[in-house]
């Protein structure tokens, strides 16, 4: 019977099943951070229990490190959590890429740079965007602290099978647009509960398009569709990815790539469900709101409360544009911008960077904007600097700095000030994401340069039209 | 983990959907390395202002729902981020048990594993609840075991959950404790899985 890769990486990873329970999963990786290990590595201490197989988990320090000067931590309770994780890893026998180690970045932009993410893998970290290895066709997702413990301890988990979703982008993205605008299209139309107690395969042509960095953007940020996780069959393109990635296979890389091809959805399956959406209909995406839903075309206005039915909605509205000051109506190009910040899980790598770069190139930050890019892992920064993006961006008036998850969420010092407004190129546009008070708007690394030069948000398509006819 | 069957008490009114994990618990308070203390940081933007005094009309500031332990509130209660620091915010402060039409799926596997009981009523009977409890103090009292809500005016509310959680919460088992009985499966998987050098 033709089965889709959910339903294939599932099965292959069930250790036990009993009626009445939730499966008992295998856990092939486990990926570490400072802020949500430390309660369950003292769980394992309380009770005198051992890590189960360190050999499959692998730390790093992303959260809480400064962007600046890696070295100095002022904040005492923060710098407490990031020498915890390095005692525990030491005490435990975990790998760990501590701050300055060449390997350090976010967590889920080094997994895939290490080769540690591979197709087939079932992966887990205490963090939600761990859905971000879905793009290689592993199934991967967010845990608590809880559950960090009990991987630790027994390298399994117990889940109850979720449902499948496919949602299929047809078609061609128009110029100018990204997996970004994909992805944050698909939160606008369907809203932030559509992937609810579901796991999403997104499949169709313009996914294939894209390449492998693009698809982590896309799976990414699946969880902020309400998916358990999201991801994309294995192609050509995450095998050629994948060779010579220092932890992918080496002797038996033909095996493995056979096999990982093999875990690709057959012709013919089914899901629970399916959606879709026609990749032409997408333009680029400015949130205008306080959550991935609130978002719209760059092009169009910010809703009214006649566009929504219930009360309820009506309401949610007022509510997030009071905080974000905005009017109902008002067209998104007349939104001005304070900040800029491009880099996070989400779009940090070096296809971001050179995206953004292109644009910035020769131009200047406009009076007032403070812009910064924070590549995602130190080898995205070095890579960048090889290139000379670093030159591009600090002519043009960015500051340029240390890989880490800085101002997405706002745990070390890059923070937006309350009542200011950020086109960021992160995930979450939550009330205080960024700093109590913080306005921010989600957007595409192309939008988010383009909004830096100009200090209000401007179709970043009339933008590269101009500088294909210079 | 303390186990958990009955609990009566007035509830917690919060007419909101789409409560996200930042909002429950601020990301300056994830700094901390214990699983304790954060009940004083629980949506502490919405509770406090820049000043540090207490917004009025913030639904746990009022006298009336000082008490709480049951919380209720609208569609997709926890979304956004694994945070645990959530549920523990939420434990600290008093609560065990929110009512709510869905929950995102992180948030609510972490409730299970801390002893918090998360329950799926319908949209329409959330709502319901939720309009007499912002009337005035309403008092509902959970029943794990039988699956009901029961109000203090009567009306009865049932809800269906994984038999697998009912049991762990109802005894406060340690999910650990209960795995390390399969060790012999674990290994016998672990020899066949596949794993290419």
């Amino acid at each position: 019977m033709a089965k889709n890769i959910i339903e294939k990486v599932w099965e292959s990873h069930v250790v036990h099943r009993e009626e009445g329970k939730p499966d008992l999963l295998y856990i092939d990786l486990h990926l570490i951070h400072e802020v949500t290990s430390p309660q369950a590595f003292e769980g394992l201490r309380l009770a005198g229990r051992k890590v189960r197989r360190p050999d499959l988990c692998f730390a790093t320090m992303d959260h809480n490190v400064p962007t600046k000067d890696i070295y100095t931590i002022n904040d005492p309770i923060a710098k407490k959590q990031i020498n915890t994780l390095a005692k525990n890893c030491e005490e435990f026998g975990i790998q760990l890429a501590d701050i300055g180690h060449p390997d350090q970045g976010i967590v889920h932009v080094i997994g895939p740079e290490l080769g540690l993410t591979q197709p087939g893998k079932t992966i887990v970290c205490g963090d939600s965007h761990t859905s971000t290895h879905g793009a290689f066709g592993a199934l991967a997702f967010g845990i608590g602290t809880s559950e960090v413990e009990h991987v630790l301890s027994t390298q399994t988990l117990w889940q109850n099978k979720p449902k499948t979703l496919e949602v299929r982008v047809n078609g061609k993205l128009g110029f100018g647009v990204t997996a970004k605008d994909i992805i944050l299209a698909i939160i606008a139309k369907w809203g932030v509960g559509l992937g609810t107690g579901h796991i999403i395969e997104f499949t169709g042509e313009a996914i294939r398009n894209l390449s492998m960095e693009e698809r982590m953007t896309i799976c990414n940020m699946s969880i902020e569709a309400g998916a358990k996780a999201g991801l994309i069959s294995p192609d050509e393109k995450t095998i050629e990815y994948l060779r010579g990635r220092r932890f992918a296979p080496k002797e038996e890389f033909e095996k493995a790539a056979e096999y990982w091809l093999s875990l690709a959805s057959d012709p013919g399956c089914t899901y629970d469900k399916v959606l879709e959406i026609d990749a032409s209909e997408i333009e680029p995406v400015v949130t205008w709101g306080t959550n991935p839903s609130m978002g719209t075309g760059v092009t169009k206005n910010v809703p009214t409360a006649d566009d929504y039915e219930s009360e309820t909605d009506k309401q949610a509205l007022r509510k997030a544009l009071e905080y974000m000051g905005l009017e109902e109506g008002q067209p998104i190009t007349s939104i001005e911008i304070q900040h800029v910040f491009i880099g996070s899980c989400t779009n940090s790598r070096l296809s971001d960077l050179r995206t953004a770069a292109s644009i910035v190139k020769g131009k200047k930050v406009a009076p007032g904007v403070r812009a910064i890019v924070v590549p995602g892992s130190h080898s995205v920064k070095k890579a960048a600097e090889e290139e000379g993006l670093d030159k591009i961006f600090i002519e043009a008036g960015f500051e340029w700095r240390n890989s880490g998850c800085s101002a997405c969420l706002g745990m070390n010092e890059d923070i937006i000030p309350s009542g200011e407004r950020c086109a960021s190129t992160s995930n979450r546009n939550f009330e205080g994401r960024q700093g109590a008070g913080a306005r921010t708007h989600l957007v595409s690394p192309a939008m988010a340069a383009a909004a830096a030069i100009e200090g209000r948000f401007v179709d970043v398509r009339e933008y590269l039209k101009q500088k294909q006819e210079a | 983990m303390e186990p958990i069957n009955i609990i009566k008490s007035v509830i917690a009114p919060l007419d909101r959907k789409n409560v996200d994990t930042d909002q429950i618990i601020s990301k300056e308070f994830l700094k901390r390395i214990e699983r304790t203390g954060f009940g004083k940081y629980l949506f502490y933007h919405w509770r406090y202002d820049e000043n540090g005094n207490e917004i009025s009309d913030f639904v746990l500031n009022k006298p009336e729902y000082k008490e709480a332990k049951i919380l209720v509130a609208q569609d997709n209660f926890g979304c956004g981020s694994s945070r645990e620091h959530a549920p523990w915010a939420i434990l600290d402060y008093g609560f065990r048990v929110i009512i709510a039409p869905s929950f995102a799926d992180i948030f609510h596997n972490n409730c299970f594993k801390n002893g918090i009981l998360p329950v799926k009523l319908k949209e329409v009977e959330v709502d319901e609840i939720l309009e007499k409890g912002l009337q005035k103090p309403y008092i509902v009292e959970v029943n794990l075991s039988e699956q009901t809500v029961t109000g203090e005016d009567g009306a009865v509310y049932h809800f269906n959950i994984d038999p697998y959680y009912k049991e762990m919460l109802l005894n406060g088992w340690d999910e650990i404790a209960l795995t390390f009985k399969y060790e012999d499966k674990i290994k016998e998987y672990e020899e066949k899985r596949i794993v290419f050098k």
